[in-house]
């Protein structure tokens, strides 16, 4: 069987797609995972704090902490895990402080996103890259 | 059931009215987030404790919505106000169904 140049070049672009379509397709994930949370509504840069480390030597247990006074309710997501979704904190009528932490799972390096709604109807976003030097998803 | 499962809540025992204390919980749990295989080379099935309530005398302080990215253990911490003397309740919520229960008493002083 003999390839032509243009079916040799068709090929390569096809394989090469192929190696980049799994992290768009997880970008995408997350991207739909806010769109669901904020209704589509735009997001500010301020007024949500998110802390994270900024190298995490174990990807099993990363400690976060997200605070936003005003909210509502807080959706964490790690875009780069199989699985974007890491929570969603609800504050009732008795919270002291739209605060929260707690310990997180990581695949690998990637962004950690935070969108924060308050009350009253607007959204707010922020983000941290953490590098992670060993991946918390077994396998 | 998952085996060894244990709540574990720190909460000051006294506060003055309408002071935010901070609480701190953790409950012993795995977690399996079903992403992992075992030695036969199958997934280990999801079990995570998929929601985590705390409320003081029947209202509500935070309701957390837990996924598979949340580590073993799982722990939060937050923030409450304390409007009177009562009881912190606090619940998770397990895959499997099982709910697991713990109240902490504050008093004011």
């Amino acid at each position: 069987m003999e390839f032509t140049r243009r079916e040799t070049l068709a090929m390569g672009a096809g394989a090469a797609l192929m190696t980049v379509l799994p992290l768009r397709a997880s970008a995408s994930a997350s991207d739909d995972l806010i769109a669901e949370f904020t209704g589509g509504a735009d997001m500010a840069d301020t007024g949500l704090e998110l802390t994270a480390p900024e190298i995490a030597e174990n990807g099993n247990t990363v400690p976060i902490a997200v605070s936003a006074p005003g909210a509502t309710a807080i959706m964490v997501l790690a875009t780069g895990n199989p699985t974007p979704p890491v929570g969603t904190f609800n504050f009732g009528p008795l919270a002291a402080s739209q605060s929260a932490s707690t310990r997180i799972r990581l695949a690998g390096t990637q962004d950690v996103v935070a969108v924060a709604k308050m009350a009253d109807g607007s959204f707010a976003r922020a983000s941290k890259t953490v590098k992670v030097t060993i991946g918390g998803c077994g396998g | 059931m998952a085996s060894g499962v244990k709540p574990r809540v720190k909460v000051p025992k006294k506060a003055a009215a309408g002071d935010a204390i901070t609480i701190k919980t953790l409950i012993s749990h795995k977690m399996e987030s079903g992403q992992r295989k075992g030695k036969d080379g199958n997934i280990i099935p999801r079990s995570i404790i998929n929601r985590f309530t705390c409320d003081f005398n029947g209202q509500n302080v935070i309701d957390v919505t837990l996924e598979p990215a949340i580590s073993t253990n799982p722990y939060v911490e937050f923030e409450a106000t304390v409007p009177e003397a009562g009881e912190f309740k606090f619940t998770w919520y397990d895959d499997d169904g099982d709910v697991y229960e713990t109240a902490k008493k504050i008093a004011i002083g």
